[in-house]
């Protein structure tokens, strides 16, 4: 019938969604595999600890304390003969427990805290910006030192600690972003169906910033990682006598000038776990902002 | 534009207030008697309570909160409780010693970043832009102090050219000192050589795609016109910002570098007060480390409003 | 073969006689491994001191034409075939330094968008001076008098205060008249516009488009014009060439062109655009059936033979070439056709009897559906208020629409804010729906309430959340009416298929839709609740003309099925008379004139609104004498006293117009007009006896 005819769309349909191609596009990436690669080794080397290593790597042996690299023991032995090897192996369970936990803690916290003074603006937005903008003047080791000082370090708490000192960055960088979506009509639309503030915040906001947000993440993770590490390496984070790379460095880094190996594995170790996450994140930052 | 810095100036003035309270708080936050810590677990308790009472921690926390400000914007900045003398002098040497090494690593790291990050914007897409972003983030993803030890393991141990620690001796001279600082700076410089090449190229990418760009170069102007007159201011901007709060971060957080190469800046100040419990070394040494961020920031601002002129304020 | 490469002397010097010349030229942009051809075998010619208008939809390849002209394409973009000459010299055998030369000398560009096209950093005088520095080797106060000078010409009142300034604290018009100014500086032989006034108003445009004509004959220079729109480029050119899915597939002076075109898509395009006058009580918009085919990808047949009504098997498998006649280029094999073109509107619409059921519902004495009272909204900007809208009285009846029309910063998206809840009146506003009290904020409407009263976007692309799919976005809104799933999913289904959507549509997200897909599914929004009243906030007015009539047609079809009531706004006056059975004028946040649509249009009506008549471009003859507007829109913060209107009223009678407030006076039946001159003496539109009385 012509009335229908001319009401109907000129446009042609769209092909293949895009999205799919996205992730196909994702999974030919050369840095977000090295850098999945790199990761799965040491979660590998977490889960199974010692279960793995050629050598015990809590076992003293006081005979063959400080020994060289060789073909017994691959990276050398430490100052209490113990398998640096084997220890570096096992230093990846805490890091790779504390530093993640430390970031998904702060992501939380982070992308609510960011959603709320984003989306309801207004003396709340002030307020909270100006202790944010006022808690930034300070290095975050600084304030992590601060804390830790107070509360004690334990694993716990370095998770607790590094989470709320990562929360106000996540949330200045989500409250940009939802400053964005809340110019879009969208949002309006969705006041005008009696949405509640959650229901927008949450339902209609979030997975438009969730992009952000993960890449966010992931930086913060491998900058979590090394924050974990110094810390240990200060004595404020992880404790003795884990076999975390920051404590062994700490502990033998007065010997580096002639025995270089009981800390160049461990750095080497740190800078290896760190250089895969942030492969990923640029992997996956190529994708989600694509 | 003057009434945009004392704008600028009094909303500074604001964060550094919220911060001396969060700075206080904080320190009244670790646990601890004051007495107890500095007298030690014998002292007899009489002992402890006039100690306290001598220093004044039994006093109400809004009085002693006002009575430390009202001190420390004068300059005095209380008596430590580890070395029982003023706390000003040791935070003013250990500032300087800071800000010496934050110089060293700005005065390498900015024009070498920008340059990079410029050259690379330029070269967009191109294998120059390619290789640059890779250098700079390779370089940029090992934390410092794993590239200090790197370096010190070479340049100290092995090849012996630079020494291992940042601890000159007295009186040596200006030269002399650069030596000792070089160590310490170049795991800086490292770090943030992709940081800040990063956001140089990113501002330099969008001003060059940006629609006043396109007029510039349809006039008929020859590049480098185009480029000095019209990209760099545009694209610098969203640089300073990041380069304000690297000098902040410089000037304060290299805790663990200073640790590192055993050098007497005011992060290792604030380290080794933490570790004593010494509050007023402390405090006095956080809210230094955020006031020179504060200035800075302001300083960073100043800049963007005087490149930026819609910035400068609220004009028709 | 498309591209052919003939390098012939006599093609050489033919084209120094030219200002622009194409020769069968062709631009392949690549991305990813795929190698797109934007512009296929485009030949056209410009000569000197001639005005040449490109016209065509998005994506037909007009901008590419005009950065190609200028050798100016995107990085992964280069021209494929053919051969461009600039001033008489061969483009693509430029070195960069000539190159440099020719951009300066001999072609400038203005484009869209003003404000972005300066450089916020620096002031204006250093932005002209360095062209003059570049040119003529000029510097100091000899490039800054220079500066000046052009500043004059292109009739900017206080030129030093102007080269002092930065871009932002310009307006709109004032910083494209600058833009203009840069341009001109060179005297180039050819200067390129490319939608210069898409985006400012109607008034301000007519301005930019008659400084435009009147520079042309005072530097003799020749102009190529690109647009999408057909009145202005009928305005402004000599010669006209159409291009659809980058060919051209029509070319010739504005007249024949326009007035007996000989191809069948100029046809469809002529006929889609809402004529000066028209009602829908008077018939359907035309609209071209089919799709737009990606530029290049049709190569072994006619571009447009999938939508065209004239289509012949021939037309299916050989290309057509260029049939000229008398200077009259068509590529089709039957041009003498194309007046013949089969329409499609039906003249017994359904839209007759929505006009007669708002006369009826009118006259009946019905109560209003939706009623304002006192309507204000004052903003505080940096401690001064800022009156955004400001006692606005309106009454909108069942199944009537009520057009909105009015500039920036006329304060019609604010009302419309203010009618939906979105924002929150000043004191003594007072709304009502369906006789009672509306609350002022939607979040204290009832379900009821906000069912009753929805609202179509302007920019589809931020007005559907691009992490949803089409089914979820509709679906939310028809949480509304609480139904149960299996009620929902039907009448989900009932909606999209009303907006002629597929199911296929409907797992889609928007990234995956076009512009006006995406409209339909806001549209299906906003009548999933089933309301009464729909606020169009400027629906069409980021869309083709194409693809806008298609969309105004649906938009008619809904209010004659469900009885709803429109707030139609728009700063497209014919389309706001095609839609409305009454027009409010708002100016500087006040209503200066409501009244039925045939009043308001042919007068007597408020000069403001005589003013908005004339800068209206259009495509029948003229006869009408542009009315000017003085100065420049005052400040919202900083208001007229008495008629907010009288610094640039043409018709000012003197100082009562200062002093007081103009009351409300009777015009005729439901006509009201803002003005202190009686409405016998007002103005009357030339155009009325203009007007087709009869269905075309």
């Amino acid at each position: 019938m012509a009335a229908d005819v001319s009401t109907r769309p000129t446009e042609p349909e769209a092909t293949s969604s895009p999205g799919r191609e996205r992730w196909l596009a994702a999974a030919r990436s050369p840095t977000l595999i090295a850098g999945l690669l790199i990761l799965a080794f040491w979660i590998v080397c977490a889960l199974f600890g010692a279960g793995i290593t050629p050598r015990d790597p809590y076992a003293d042996d006081l005979l063959a304390t400080l020994l060289p690299p060789s073909a017994a023991h691959w990276f050398g032995t430490d100052q209490l003969g113990r398998d640096i090897f084997s220890r570096v192996i096992v230093g990846a369970r805490d890091i790779l427990i504390v530093a993640p936990l430390a970031t998904l803690l702060g992501t939380a916290l982070g992308t609510a805290l960011g959603l709320c003074i984003g989306y309801f603006r207004g003396a709340l937005d002030e307020v909270i910006s100006r202790i944010i903008e006022a808690l930034q003047a300070l290095p975050l080791v600084i304030v992590a030192l601060m804390a830790l000082a107070a509360v004690g370090t334990s694993n716990t708490s370095v998770v607790l600690v590094i989470g709320f000192v990562f929360t106000p960055l996540i949330a200045r960088t989500v409250r940009a972003a939802v400053l964005n979506e809340t110019d879009l009509d969208y949002v309006a639309a969705a006041r005008l169906r009696g949405d509640g503030a959650l229901a927008i915040m949450f339902i209609e906001i979030l997975p438009n910033v969730l992009p952000i947000a993960t890449v966010e993440m992931t930086v913060r993770l491998g900058y979590a990682i090394f924050f974990v590490a110094s810390l240990s390496f200060i004595g404020f984070g992880i404790q003795p006598p884990s076999a975390d790379w920051g404590i062994a460095i700490a502990e033998n880094y007065s010997l580096i000038g002639s025995y270089w190996w009981t800390v160049l594995f461990d750095a080497g170790a740190t800078a290896s776990l760190v250089i895969g996450v942030n492969l990923v994140t640029d992997g996956l930052a190529g994708v989600l902002d694509a | 534009m003057a009434r945009f810095l004392a704008r600028r100036a009094v909303l500074s003035l604001i964060t550094l207030a919220i911060l001396s309270v969060i700075v206080f708080l904080g320190g009244q936050l670790l646990p601890g008697d004051v007495g107890r810590a500095v007298l030690g677990p014998l002292a007899d308790a009489r002992a402890v309570a006039l100690f306290n009472h001598q220093v004044g921690v039994d006093r109400p926390l809004a009085v002693q909160y006002f009575d430390w400000i009202a001190h420390f914007a004068t300059g005095d900045m209380g008596r430590s409780f580890t070395f029982r003398s003023p706390v000003a002098p040791f935070i003013a040497q250990a500032l300087v010693n800071s800000l010496k090494l934050a110089a060293l690593a700005f005065v390498l790291v900015v024009p070498l970043g920008i340059a990079g990050g410029v050259w690379a914007a330029v070269r967009v897409g191109q294998w120059g832009d390619r290789a640059l972003v890779l250098l700079g983030q390779s370089l940029g993803v090992v934390p410092e102090f794993i590239s200090s030890i790197v370096l010190i393991l070479v340049f100290g141990v092995w090849l012996h050219w630079l020494p291992m620690s940042a601890d000159w001796p007295e009186g040596a001279g200006p030269l002399t000192q650069l030596r000792y600082l070089i160590l310490p700076a170049l795991p800086l410089v490292l770090v943030f050589f992709g940081y800040i090449a990063r956001v140089a190229r990113a501002g330099t990418v969008e001003a060059l795609d940006a629609d006043y760009t396109r007029t510039a170069i349809l006039k008929g102007l020859p590049m480098a016109t185009v480029m000095r007159r019209h990209v760099l201011r545009n694209a610098l901007l969203p640089t300073i910002t990041v380069v304000a709060s690297l000098l902040g971060y410089l000037a304060g957080g290299l805790v663990v570098i200073e640790t590192l190469f055993h050098y007497r800046g005011i992060g290792a100040l604030i380290y080794s007060a933490a570790r004593a419990k010494d509050f007023p070394m402390l405090e006095a040494g956080v809210l230094t480390v955020g006031a020179v961020y504060a200035i800075a920031s302001v300083l960073a601002d100043l800049l963007s409003a005087a490149l930026n002129p819609r910035l400068r304020g609220a004009r028709a | 073969m498309r591209d052919r490469q003939e390098k012939s002397p006599a093609t050489d010097s033919a084209a120094r006689a030219d200002a622009l010349r194409f020769e069968d030229v062709s631009v392949t942009y690549r991305s990813g491994r795929h190698d797109r051809r934007v512009l296929t075998g485009v030949s056209l010619a410009i000569r000197r001191g001639e005005s040449y208008g490109l016209v065509g939809e998005s994506g037909c390849g007009k901008s590419t034409a005009a950065f190609a002209a200028i050798r100016y394409l995107a990085r992964n973009g280069r021209v494929s075939g053919g051969r461009i000459w600039v001033d008489g010299r061969d483009l693509m055998a430029l070195s960069q330094a000539e190159l440099r030369r020719l951009r300066t000398e001999s072609v400038s560009m203005v484009y869209q968008d003003p404000g972005r096209a300066l450089n916020p950093a620096l002031r204006i005088e250093r932005q002209m001076m360095e062209v003059f520095e570049v040119a003529e080797g000029m510097s100091g106060d000899r490039a800054r008098s220079r500066a000046r000078e052009m500043l004059a010409r292109v009739q900017i009142g206080s030129p030093d205060r102007v080269l002092r300034n930065y871009p932002h604290e310009l307006s709109g018009g004032m910083q494209q008249r600058v833009i203009i100014a840069m341009a001109l500086s060179t005297s180039p032989a050819l200067l390129i516009l490319d939608e210069p006034t898409t985006g400012l108003d109607a008034t301000v445009e007519a301005e930019v488009l008659d400084l435009v004509a009147t520079l042309r004959a005072e530097f003799n220079n020749s102009i190529l014009f690109i647009s999408h729109s057909l009145p202005v480029i009928a305005r402004m050119c000599d010669r006209v060439g159409v291009l659809y899915a980058g060919e051209l597939v029509e070319e010739g002076p504005v007249s024949r062109v326009f007035h007996a075109p000989r191809h069948p898509y100029t046809v469809g395009l002529m006929r889609c655009v809402p004529r000066y006058g028209l009602h829908k009580s008077q018939g359907r918009l035309e609209t071209i059936p089919g799709f737009l085919p990606a530029p290049g990808s049709i190569t072994d047949r006619c571009v447009f033979v999938t939508r065209c009504a004239n289509a012949t098997e021939r037309c299916a498998h050989e290309v057509p070439p260029p049939i000229v006649q008398e200077g009259h280029v068509a590529r089709c094999f039957y041009p003498d056709r194309a007046a013949q073109l089969p329409r499609q509107s039906l003249q017994d619409s359904a839209a007759l009897s929505t006009g007669a059921a708002a006369d009826a519902a009118g006259s009946a004495g019905a109560a209003p559906l939706l009623r304002a009272e006192h309507l204000s909204k004052t903003y505080l900007v940096s401690g001064k208020p800022f009156h955004a809208v400001h006692d606005v009285a309106l009454e909108l009846w069942p199944g009537e629409t009520l057009g909105l029309v009015g500039e920036s910063g006329s304060g019609k998206s604010s009302l419309a804010k203010l009618l939906l809840g979105l924002s929150v009146p000043d004191e003594g506003s007072a709304i009502e729906l369906c006789g009672d009290a509306l609350p002022a904020r939607a979040e204290d409407r009832t379900r009821g309430q906000l069912k009753a009263l929805q609202i179509i976007f302007q920019n589809p692309g931020a007005a559907l959340n691009r992490s949803q799919t089409v089914r979820r976005l509709i679906g939310r809104s028809l949480r509304l009416v609480g139904l149960s799933a299996a009620a929902q999913e039907v009448r989900l289904r009932e909606i999209a298929a009303s907006v002629r959507l597929t199911l296929r549509h409907l797992e889609e997200k928007p990234r995956q839709l076009s512009g006006g897909l995406k409209q339909r599914v806001g549209i299906a929004r906003a009548f999933a609740g089933g309301p009464g009243v729909v606020v169009c906030d400027e629906p069409t007015s980021a869309l083709d003309v194409s693809v806008q009539s298609a969309i105004l047609n649906l938009l008619v079809d809904l209010q004659a099925e469900r009885q709803v009531s429109y707030l139609f706004i728009s700063h497209d006056l014919n389309v706001v008379h095609y839609l409305s059975d009454r027009i409010a004028v708002l100016y500087l946040g006040r209503l200066m004139e409501i009244g039925p649509s045939e009043k308001v249009f042919a007068g007597p009506h408020h000069p403001y609104t005589e003013a908005l008549l004339s800068a209206n471009p259009s495509l029948e003859e003229h006869g009408v004498q542009r009315i000017r507007l003085r100065g420049e829109l005052p400040s919202a913060s900083n208001l007229p006293t008495g008629c907010v209107f009288h610094t640039r009223c043409p018709r000012k009678i003197g100082a009562v117009c200062e002093r007081e407030e103009p009351p409300f006076a009777l015009a005729g039946e439901g006509h009201a007009i803002r003005c202190h001159i009686p409405a016998a003496e007002l103005g009357r539109s030339a155009r009325a006896a203009n007007r087709p009385k009869e269905p075309r």
